[in-house]
């Protein structure tokens, strides 16, 4: 049952599986950290993301379009919610602000819902990246290998921003101490405005870049919301680098896991991160103080 | 809020319960929906102890609710259980042994951490119900055939078996669930929950084991959520395995939101409101699946507008209503309670010998003598920084010890260390003669030693009176206790303590004002009166005098010498006119050392203390 190519594939499948989950959680992670919002619709930004790309490509049958119109959108409205809707939650509890976006993420989903219907949607791989690819000992998809490519440019992207920029220095001093960024004389509301558009881009260009590998459902985003939030917890609240160690591991745990048993996968995923809690609560690379 | 008559809530609500079979149909509710209503009422009501009152938002109710709910229906439907009472009362236990194991997984973290690790939780169990144990859970198909109950009298048997007969004994739990839930709100252990709601660095501080009372109210939690899991096999005859689902969780948190959290009929408003809308949405609208997009919009809408919800938005109502009269009063009340303040004031420094402590010991002959409190070799390093260094300091029984010192000179840092906020670098300190160095800071005060905090570390929530109960409930009670069904008047002492604690820091005219509504020399002595209510023998008092006009300062030193009568004190602060005034000796700290130690004349002769705050201009300090 257990043989090597077998394995290696598995392997595979949890380094696309974990690579899509780092992204996800990277977003989830650097809006946290800046803005100490957690966002219960980032599922759902991952899942409008899919459905934005679904519409681009069915009227331009281009899958590059699919991406860039998905994760624009996806960016957009990330803007527009944290300019009508999250402002007003930043001086108010923790738990209204867990309230407010999960309400919001039940919206995004009955919306999508009342206009796709739960019928699931299918958008194909670009023609390039269809088929198989030979790996010498086993045949693997092309584009799941293409996922790994595509989710390492990225997550090299959002590491350009985040550590190479102007801006990125001020959401990883914001981070550390947003009061104190404020007081410098940055306008933070912008800087939130930006990350929160950035973090939401992150989840919609996930979710069309998924959207061939996955049918497209509107419940698509709820079980990745719930094992970002493992990702999140294993790596550490506001950590990028967390967000992407922590969605490997959590990949890898799901992969192999569902090798041998399917149902098993979620109990293997939270045994992991108990182990962590009680090893190192703050997350394997989080850092004490944020909560 | 629910502290009025004795037994009111309780007898309006089984003259609701009675009366809602005859109303209800009138407004068109089916038995069903009124079942099902009463089902996520009482589920509810444990959530809302958990979330409302002591401020954990879970997300994983569903799995407690499927967990009681399967534990029930394999008893009855497999295991050939005879009684459905028994077996709903083991699928409860079995749902707060969950809890309990859960619970100390998940609280290790609060906020946002403690929100996604129950929704991981609530996700494997249902992961687990569906594939590990589908034997005995039947899987996706769930367990048919949940019998109803009936009741062997004797001469008669009762029978509870559907619609309105069965809403009997739905109701019946729904009162009993109701009546064990208003005792648990209103125990010491209620008050310590919502005081960990509103400020848990207070609650560790002033001596209670916060840890210990938020697993009990997640097990009480779910515990609720176990019982009324199994009610809802009994109520369909079938246990559904989506009660396990994150849906089931994310609907009782939109209920609860939507009645109103912290008020316990919220989650039934909630369910009343949620399911009658969804039944006119679907069948009078035929609005088909958009149902959960109008009620979603509803949910937002509340949770922007309306933070407490449709009963806590009746109750804001109803106090607009009747409190026309009662805010004027208010506002003649605070003119009168500035003079009646005075006028305490006055009779405080007339009187000074009458407000001789109970709890603390007296200047006596035969009273303890010699070190409270001994601190050896102190020091604190935060990386590269020194914050005190090598700090030897030793205070005796009814001294009244000054700190002083420029800032940055390591005050409050030592304060931390001596109260066990943080801890020292290397060093020991000895109070009472034993070794308190490393115990947590819920423990020192415990054993005597705590102190006021330089910001103001209230529970904002709550009244002037409610804060020192919460207080006062340490050194009654210890650090933890599960006495979840005494009242709390009916803990000897405690009255007598806060009536005498409000007697010291003067707030007798405002015990049941809120503390948001508090001037800020009123918070400022409330946040005095919170340390000494845990009635310690060694109260230590960071900046007391911060932030206080001329005037208030003056009241708050004569506040303070009454207050010291028979105490131990050691106060930091930087009116050193005050505090040559109060303390029989005080110590300088500088640059994290003791500068010099000696009587408050002698610190004002002093050459070097004099060259630390003037910097070597050589005059002397303000007489």
């Amino acid at each position: 049952m257990i043989n090597w190519p077998n394995f290696v594939s598995q392997l595979f499948n949890g380094l696309a599986l974990g690579a899509l989950l780092a992204l996800i959680s990277s977003g989830l992670t650097i809006i946290y950290g800046t803005l100490g919002v957690l966002n219960l619709a980032h599922g759902a930004m991952f899942m409008i993301g899919g459905y934005a790309g679904y519409v681009a490509y069915s009227y331009t049958g281009s899958f590059v379009v699919a991406v860039v119109a998905g994760s624009l959108f996806v960016m957009a409205l990330g803007v527009v919610m944290e300019r009508v809707v999250i402002r007003h939650f930043y001086h108010r509890p923790h738990e209204d602000q867990l309230l407010v976006t999960f309400g919001l993420g039940i919206c995004f989903v009955e919306i999508v819902r009342l206009i796709f219907t739960s019928q699931s949607q299918v958008v194909p791989p670009p023609p390039m990246l269809q088929g198989i690819t030979s790996l010498g000992f086993l045949f693997y998809p092309t584009y799941r290998l293409a996922v790994v490519g595509i989710v390492a440019v990225a997550l090299g992207g959002l590491f350009l921003v985040l550590y190479r920029t102007r801006l990125g220095m001020i959401v990883r001093a914001g981070i550390e101490d947003s009061v104190m960024v404020d007081s410098l004389g940055i306008n933070v509301y912008r800087v939130f405005m930006i990350v929160f558009g950035i973090g939401a881009m992150a989840a919609g260009f996930a979710g069309i870049i998924n959207a061939p590998v996955v049918s497209l459902t509107p419940g698509v985003g709820d079980d990745i919301l719930v094992e970002t939030f493992v990702v999140v917890v294993i790596g550490g609240v506001g950590s990028f680098p967390g967000a992407i160690l922590g969605g490997l591991i959590a990949g890898e745990i799901i992969s192999i896991t569902s090798m041998f048993n399917p149902g098993y996968a979620y109990v293997m995923l939270f045994a992991a991160m108990t182990l962590v809690l009680v090893i190192r609560p703050h997350g394997l690379l989080g850092t004490q103080g944020r909560e | 809020m629910l502290k009025q008559r004795p037994y009111l809530i309780e007898t309006l609500t089984a003259i609701g319960l009675i009366a809602a079979p005859f109303v209800l149909p009138l407004l068109g509710f089916a038995p069903n929906t009124v079942n099902r209503i009463l089902v996520w009422g009482l589920f509810g009501l444990g959530f809302d102890i958990l979330f409302g009152f002591t401020g954990l938002l879970s997300f994983g109710q569903s799995a407690f609710y499927g967990t009681g709910g399967f534990v029930a229906a394999y008893l009855l439907t497999q295991a050939g259980f005879p009684n459905v009472l028994l077996a709903l009362v083991i699928g409860m236990i079995a749902a707060a042994a969950a809890g309990y194991l859960i619970g100390l997984i998940a609280l290790r973290r609060t906020g946002i951490y403690f929100a996604m690790i129950t929704v991981a939780i609530a996700e494997v169990f249902f992961f687990v119900e569906f594939n590990p144990l589908s034997d005995w859970t039947g899987g996706e198909n769930g367990l048919p055939g949940v019998p109803t109950p009936s009741f062997n009298l004797g001469f008669t048997t009762l029978h509870f078996d559907s619609g309105w007969s069965l809403y009997q004994f739905l109701a019946l739990c729904y009162f009993v669930g109701i009546v064990i839930a208003l005792r648990i709100v209103r125990s010491p252990v209620g008050a310590i929950f919502s005081a960990i709601r509103d400020n848990p660095l207070r609650a560790t501080a002033v001596g209670h084991n916060i840890h210990a009372y938020k697993l009990t109210a997640f097990v009480i939690a779910a515990a609720y959520a176990g019982f009324a899991g199994g009610l809802l096999g009994v109520l369909q005859a079938f246990m559904p395995p989506d009660a396990f689902t994150f849906d089931t969780s994310g609907q009782l948190v939109m209920q609860t939101a939507i009645g109103g959290r912290g008020t316990l009929f919220g989650p039934l408003v909630g369910a009343a409101v949620w399911l009658s809308l969804q039944d006119f949405l679907q069948a009078t609208l035929n609005l088909g699946a958009a149902w959960k997009l109008v009620l979603g919009i509803v949910f937002v809408l509340l949770v922007c507008f309306l933070r407490r919800g449709i009963v806590g938005g009746l109750v804001d109502l109803y106090g607009l209503l009747t409190g026309k009269r009662g805010a004027e009063a208010d506002t003649t009340e605070a003119g009168v309670s500035a003079q009646d303040e005075q006028r305490a004031a006055e009779a405080a420094t007339a009187h000074e010998p009458a407000a001789v402590p109970i709890s603390s010991r007296p200047h006596l002959p035969g009273a303890p003598s010699g070190p409270i409190l001994q601190a050896r070799g102190l020091t604190k390093r935060y990386g590269g920084l020194l914050a005190n260094s090598d700090i030897d300091f030793t205070v005796n029984h009814g001294e009244l010890r000054g700190i002083i010192g420029p800032n940055g000179a390591g005050k409050s840092t030592f304060f931390k260390m001596l109260t066990c906020e943080v801890h020292p670098t290397s060093g020991s300190i000895v109070f009472e003669g034993r070794d308190i160095t490393g115990l947590s800071v819920t423990d020192v005060c415990q054993l005597g030693l705590t102190k006021s905090y330089q910001v103001n570390q209230l529970f904002a929530g709550l009244t002037v009176r409610e804060n020192l109960v919460i207080a006062a409930l340490s050194g009654l009670r210890g650090r933890f206790r599960l006495d979840l069904f005494r009242s709390i008047d009916g803990i000897p002492g405690l009255t007598e303590r806060v009536e005498h604690t409000l007697e010291l820091v003067n707030l007798t005219a405002r015990p049941d004002t809120p503390v948001s509504e508090l001037a800020y020399g009123e918070k400022r002595r409330l946040e005095i009166g919170l340390a000494l209510a845990t009635s310690p023998s060694l109260l230590l008092l960071d900046e007391p005098l911060a932030g206080m006009s001329p005037r208030e300062r003056v009241e708050t030193v004569r506040l303070l010498k009454s207050i010291s009568q028979g105490r131990t004190m050691i106060i930091i602060d930087h009116d050193m006119d005050a505090l040559f005034e109060l303390a029989e000796r005080v110590t300088v700290l500088q640059e994290g050392r003791v500068l010099v130690e000696g009587t408050p004349d002698e610190i004002k002769n002093n050459s070097t203390v004099q060259e630390a705050y003037l910097g070597g201009v050589h005059g002397v300090l303000a007489a």
